[in-house]
């Protein structure tokens, strides 16, 4: 493959042999190729073309059909959706590999612990795509408990927006009015002086805050709206509207108080009984209020392997292994690069960014072009990744080429005549990039 | 897995112009921010793999309500039970033995066959030499998808299916365009005198290739045995197409995996254990792998 390890190839010169030794010298290239030629034919020639010949003919291999396998490969949903999402991997894979490992690179250049950053982020290219794809598919997990990208957005997410404390409740009685998507409003406006009884029922039992106590009657403060929040049920029913023994106030409920206008120009949260209260407010008529925030549902796990986000989800998996490949190749470039160029360039005045765009980039030009292109030939290929991190369920919407192959021809339906097909479609994809492989290899010999 | 080009992390490059003490601290500071971000990234690349540890030390109880992070607070629920186990069970265990087998042997069998054609590309004269090297550099994008319905019905036919041998022979075709274009880059870079002198000593070609190719070139031959030893160790598609019990490691692992939820106990110190040998392999031999590269590209 170009850019392997190897240095340049030096043409080796004929040795001069003496005519007597012909045959000689031809069995000996027998013994050195022979074994060679061998593997190669039997593994991969024969094969190539016993494939091409088979994709002609149906599933039992004994009608020939013409094209009917390849029309199939179009018209069938299953390897319509593997061929769409090849064409996605093949959009934003390589560049962005590419773009990540350009990056990595010019940065560790920078510090001298580059050796420790270089294997940290080249690690996951020893492991294999099937046990990255298994470390993914846990860290992918939808519950936050068990998921470690949904915990940290959990994280991040609870930080911001705290769910709610209840999750449904309906009114206690006429007086409150509204919904839990839009928040509970009393029908009665409110002066300062006076106070609010916010009532509310179908709490499931287990939704009451612990640590709830008795719901007091809220007592009038002269300049401040006060008032409780309370669960208005107590076992044998009781009276709505009324706080009575064994009710219980609920905690943590978010309580708005908004102007005539509707608009909220308080806001504050119910104590252990209940009880609320907003000091110092200007005299007017006011409406108090739960707020919407006391319903909001708590997060609950980006769905990472469901349908919608199979794909990106074993893309970042992919990226995750491969990015590092990318970093060391265009490391040991960036290392080939003239120093006094670069010296050069900022000596004249140019910027970092300007040395690096200008300067840097163009001359990684045949780098960049040696890893875009091998991780264009690993992308049409993707396979055991998108079998390991995709579950059972969401394989068909992870579907791509090389997994279609697999699975049509040796899972459930053996069909080798579509199989036969979809392989070599996937052949005629990576012989543009075969033409590339061979006119770098002339031009460099 | 694919032939790619793989390169250890090379050495830091250190060709800063001597400095001024103060403009070395006034740089060190402006670059702080830089070394964050770096050992951000550093650590967010090790995280899952890390986490993968984690979760195969929960106890099979807890593992259906604890993430691994909560392990760092509570170290105590840690156990090697589900170590015990996976070695205890005795299809994993086999198929450990059956993913060594097949890499190890692979491997040997690769490096003799492909060292002795790189040879004959770098160093023989035949008709149509360059032009064979082409056939071969050609091969190198066949995806092996092409060749699995062929060779399935051809190892149905002759009883190679299921078989670790089965599955050595298709390893080491499919890694034979990559491995004779290394070895036959490396040998053509080996000074022609030694060749010559030994020529004219009378050596014949099979002595030459033995007691002077093989030692010279074996900086690229162990690089060529260690990603062919990655990569068959971690091959699933093969051995799931030509094996029935004949199971490695990933197969294993991918059996369990299809019910998955119920035995992440299982999946993840089988998991772990699969990618800890070829970890270590790699770390072993980066410092090797590394010289051999750079031996290679001085001569």
């Amino acid at each position: 493959m170009p850019g392997a390890g190897a240095d340049s190839a030096v043409r080796a010169a004929p040795p001069p042999g003496p005519q007597a030794g012909r045959w000689r010298r031809r069995a000996i290239t027998a013994v050195f190729l022979g074994p060679a030629a061998f593997f190669l034919l039997v593994w991969l020639v024969y094969p190539t073309v016993q494939t091409v010949i088979r994709s002609f003919f149906d599933r039992s291999g004994s009608h020939f059909v013409w094209f009917d396998n390849y029309s199939a490969l179009f018209t069938s949903d299953t390897l319509l959706t593997a061929i769409k999402n090849n064409a996605i991997w093949v959009g934003v894979v390589p560049a962005v590999v590419t773009a990540i490992g350009l990056v990595f690179a010019v940065l560790t250049e920078r510090v001298r612990w580059s050796v420790a950053f270089k294997i940290a982020v080249f690690m996951p290219m020893a492991i294999s795509l099937f046990a990255a794809g298994v470390i993914w598919h846990i860290l992918d997990a939808r519950d936050p408990q068990q998921g470690a990208l949904n915990a940290a957005i959990k994280v991040v997410h609870d930080t911001f927006s705290s769910s709610g404390v209840l999750t449904t409740a309906n009114p206690s009685s006429p007086a409150l009015q509204g919904t839990t998507e839009k928040g509970f409003v009393l029908r009665t406006p409110l002066r300062p002086g006076e106070t609010a009884l916010l009532g509310l029922t179908a709490i499931p039992p287990d939704e009451v805050p612990t640590g709830a106590r008795q719901a007091v009657v809220p007592q009038p403060v002269p300049g401040a709206i006060t008032g409780t929040v309370w669960r208005d049920f107590k076992p044998g029913g009781g009276r709505p509207g009324v706080v009575e023994s064994q009710e219980l106030g609920l905690a943590g409920v978010t309580v708005e108080l908004r102007d005539t206008a509707g608009r909220s120009v308080a806001s504050t949260t119910s104590a252990d009984d209940g009880s609320f209260e907003f000091a110092d407010v200007r005299p007017g008529s006011y409406r108090a209020g739960i707020g919407s925030k006391t319903f909001s549902a708590p997060f609950e796990g980006v769905s990472w392997l469901g349908p919608k986000l199979i794909t990106p989800s074993i893309m970042i998996a992919y990226i995750w292994v491969w990015a590092g490949f990318a970093m060391v190749v265009i490391a040991a470039g960036l290392a080939a690069i003239s120093r006094e160029v670069l010296e050069a360039a900022r000596t004249d005045g140019a910027t970092e960014w300007q040395v690096f765009r200008r300067v840097t980039v163009p001359m990684l030009g045949p780098v960049l072009s040696v890893v875009f292109i091998t991780m264009l030939i690993n992308v049409l290929k993707v396979f055991d990744i998108v079998l390991s991190v995709a579950p059972g369920s969401s394989q068909d919407d992870a579907n791509v080429i090389a997994l279609a192959m697999w699975r049509t021809s040796f899972l459930g339906a053996n069909d080798f005549g579509l199989g036969s097909a979809i392989a070599v479609f996937l052949f005629l994809l990576v012989i543009p990039v075969l033409a590339l492989n061979v006119r770098r290899f002339r031009r460099e010999t | 897995m694919t032939a790619a080009p793989v390169r250890a992390p090379s050495a830091p490059s250190v060709r800063k112009p001597p400095d001024s003490r103060a403009r070395r601290i006034l740089r060190a500071v402006a670059r702080g921010p830089l070394h964050l971000v770096l050992a951000f990234i550093a650590v967010l690349w090790l995280v899952p793999t890390f986490g993968l540890f984690l979760t195969s030390l929960i106890p099979a109880s807890d593992i259906a309500q604890k993430g691994w992070w909560e392990v760092l607070s509570k170290p105590s629920i840690t156990t090697f039970e589900n170590y015990r186990d996976l070695f205890d069970n005795n299809d994993l265990t086999k198929a450990l033995l059956t993913t060594a087998e097949i890499a190890v042997g692979n491997t040997i069998l690769l490096v003799l066959v492909a060292s002795l054609a790189g040879y004959a590309f770098a160093w023989l004269q035949f008709p149509g030499r360059d032009l064979l090297f082409v056939g071969v550099i050609a091969l190198l994008v066949v995806p092996l998808q092409t060749a699995l319905i062929p060779i399935f019905s051809l190892y149905n036919n002759t009883g190679l299916f299921d078989t670790v041998l089965g599955l050595i022979l298709f390893h080491v075709a499919f890694g034979m365009p990559f491995a004779i274009f290394l070895l036959r880059n490396f040998f053509a870079g080996i000074p022609k005198d030694i060749l010559e002198s030994a020529r004219i000593d009378g050596a014949s070609e099979l002595r030459i290739f033995f007691r002077l190719i093989l030692p010279l070139g074996l900086p690229a031959i162990a690089s060529l045995a260690i990603f062919q030893f990655l990569w068959t160790w971690n091959d699933l598609i093969v051995a799931l197409t030509f094996g029935r019990n004949t199971q490695p490691i990933t197969v294993a692992i991918f059996s369990q995996l299809r019910q998955f939820g119920t035995n992440i106990e299982l999946i993840a110190p089988a998991s772990f254990v699969s990618l800890a040998i070829p970890l270590c392999v790699f770390l072993a031999f980066q410092r090797y792998f590394v010289q051999g590269l750079l031996a290679g590209s001085v001569k």
